[in-house]
């Protein structure tokens, strides 16, 4: 019964057309659609013209739908520099066809999901979103809060500059409670690796899902056989990927549930990128380990300092000459 | 807050039963009982949408609870979501009968401001994630389900993961039917956790008939039982009001 009435109401929300107007029950505010952004498990986004700009609005599909997502909002809008998640603006109730429907209003993030992101601008900003993600789950964590539904649908490319944002708090759950929202691909329960409690280490194994499907972007399936071993599965996923493969000893240290907060788990993915992009100086060292003893310390550095000087005098003098024919000839336009 | 507790049969078919009297009657009973009646149905293909997914409509709508038609390749996610909607629409129904105490008849939810219903959310939150849940799961055997039972063995070791994250206490029960001589065979009593299920499916016989409405009889007698041994032993323990709701 409740569900078919769950779906009858979906459509009636979902079936709100560009430029349908409304006033809210209660606050009085009057909206606009522009379009629709998209749809969640409890009921669908649109972009909207409001008084004050264009806002994005979510309308539930049930009356009770959206009540604990705004409450999470709510929470976070609470926390000083509002960082934990889009702003609230707005609750309110919105009349479709003589049905009452809960909506609420928020900022608009502009952007690209994830995984379009990474696979139009390269996998090297893969960990680098993932650094923020972690930065960003660490303070979530510090206000005794889990999200829970971590996946790259939550999950979006602002910018530029580019960074990492998330929506849909729907999920978000207080720590020590029971998970109140999942998918299955990005939840520990379901490969066998934990259970559903909020804790921390909860969202990192997500996370450490969510960068092994940067490199797999179908999401891949647990063994039908009850018996199998799904950490070793997931071992292999991260073997075979040259991108992850740099990764892997935090990956399944996150998979494991070793990391305890997020911030040790960022702190060794930094070092983790900062040790890839050091092969170059390695090789320096080497180089200079060839050299002769007798040499001093100054004079080394010196040396190798030099040719990379010479490049960047280089680089100046043309962009200086480029710069003064282009005024001379503007001065001789005029 | 002082946690109560839910009580809930989850059945799990594929198809219409056809022996003994209307399961739907049955759960209506149960209903009234404070005992509410989810029920999963479990589809082969597009084919059998037909008689047997009404049953299942009508069972879960008689015994208060959700339904929810599934194939067995997403039997996990969905039987622990259809176990906890109904936890929270129970709640959510014990909830709202104390508002309307409150606030008068005519008064509904909805006609709260958000910011007060806000509020009662977090009540009907809070209770989901404290309240004592025991759960009778009632599996359907036939020979149809043979192929599905593997499913359904990882769907219930996935429910008591997500249930046993909670605060509050769990215990769960495995009827299924058709039984050896019986038209139920009770394979798990009450129990925190389901764990080694393994065995019980694989020797299982799977059987011709669907007594579905006598299985839910004996769940329900269960269900009396325990309470009958409960209240010699223990009287004292603080009941949740939805159970002397019924008659």
């Amino acid at each position: 019964m409740m569900e078919k009435m769950n779906f009858q109401s979906k459509n009636q929300a979902s079936k709100l057309s560009a430029g349908t107007k409304w006033v809210g029950k209660w606050n009085k505010n009057p909206y606009r659609i522009i379009r629709t952004l998209g749809s969640g498990a409890t009921g669908v986004v649109y972009l909207v013209e409001t008084r004050s700009g264009q806002r994005a609005v979510k309308i539930g599909e049930n009356k009770m739908s959206l009540t604990s997502e705004i409450n999470v909002l709510k929470h976070f809008s609470k926390v000083r520099g509002n960082v934990l998640g889009p702003s609230l603006l707005d609750v309110d109730d919105i009349e479709i066809r003589g049905e009452m429907y809960p909506f609420f209003c928020m900022e608009y993030l502009k952007g690209e999901p994830l995984l379009d992101f990474a696979k139009k601008r390269g996998t090297e900003w893969v960990p680098v979103f993932i650094v923020q993600l972690l930065g960003d789950l660490d303070r979530l964590h510090q206000e005794g809060w889990v999200f829970g539904d971590l996946k790259p649908e939550n999950l979006i490319i602002t910018g530029p500059p580019s960074r990492v944002r998330w929506f849909d708090v729907g999920g978000t759950t207080k720590q020590g409670r029971a998970i109140k929202e999942y998918t299955e691909f990005y939840d520990r329960g379901y490969w066998g690796l934990g259970d559903r409690k909020a804790e921390p280490s909860y969202d990192l194994f997500s996370t450490a899902m969510i960068f092994i499907q940067t490199a797999y972007p179908h999401r891949f399936k647990k063994p039908a056989d009850a018996g199998s071993d799904n950490l070793e599965l997931l071992r292999r996923y991260i073997s075979h990927s040259p991108p992850l493969l740099p990764y892997k000893k935090i990956l399944i240290h996150a998979l494991k549930g070793k990391y305890t907060d997020a911030q040790l788990m960022k702190k060794e993915l930094m070092e983790a990128i900062d040790n890839r992009t050091a092969p170059k100086k390695t090789v320096e060292k080497q180089s200079r380990s060839v050299q002769p003893k007798r040499h001093r310390k100054k004079t080394k550095s010196k040396k190798y300092k030099e040719p990379q000087s010479f490049r960047t005098e280089l680089i100046l003098t043309a962009s200086f000459l480029f710069l003064s024919s282009v005024l001379y000839f503007m001065g001789q336009w005029m | 807050m002082n946690a109560g507790k839910i009580k809930q049969i989850l059945l799990l078919t594929d198809g219409c039963s056809n022996q003994g009297e209307d399961p739907a009657a049955v759960a209506a009973f149960a209903n009234e009982k404070g005992i509410t009646v989810n029920v999963i149905g479990i589809l082969e293909h597009e084919s059998n949408r037909g008689k047997g997914m009404k049953e299942v409509e009508n069972i879960a709508a008689s015994g208060g609870g959700v339904s929810q038609l599934v194939y067995a390749s997403q039997l996990s996610q969905t039987v622990q979501m259809v176990t906890k909607q109904a936890m929270t629409q129970t709640l959510q129904g014990v909830v709202h009968g104390e508002l309307r105490q409150i606030l008068g008849e005519e008064r509904e939810m909805e006609d709260l401001p958000p910011d007060k219903r806000g509020e009662v959310m977090e009540v009907v939150d809070d209770l989901g994630e404290t309240v004592n849940l025991e759960v009778l799961i009632l599996v359907d055997t036939s020979a149809s389900m043979k192929p599905k039972l593997p499913m359904v063995q990882e769907a219930l070791s996935d429910l008591s993961i997500s249930l046993n994250s909670r605060t509050g206490n769990n215990n769960f029960a495995l009827f299924l039917f058709p039984g050896k001589r019986k038209d139920t065979e009770k394979v798990l009593d009450w129990t925190p956790k389901i764990n080694s299920l393994t065995d019980t499916f694989h020797r299982l016989t799977t059987g011709g008939v669907t007594p579905t409405g006598p299985a839910l009889k004996s769940a329900l007698y269960h269900f009396e039982k325990r309470r009958g041994k409960r209240s010699l032993i223990d009287d004292g323990e603080d009941e949740f009001p939805i159970e002397e709701s019924g008659f």
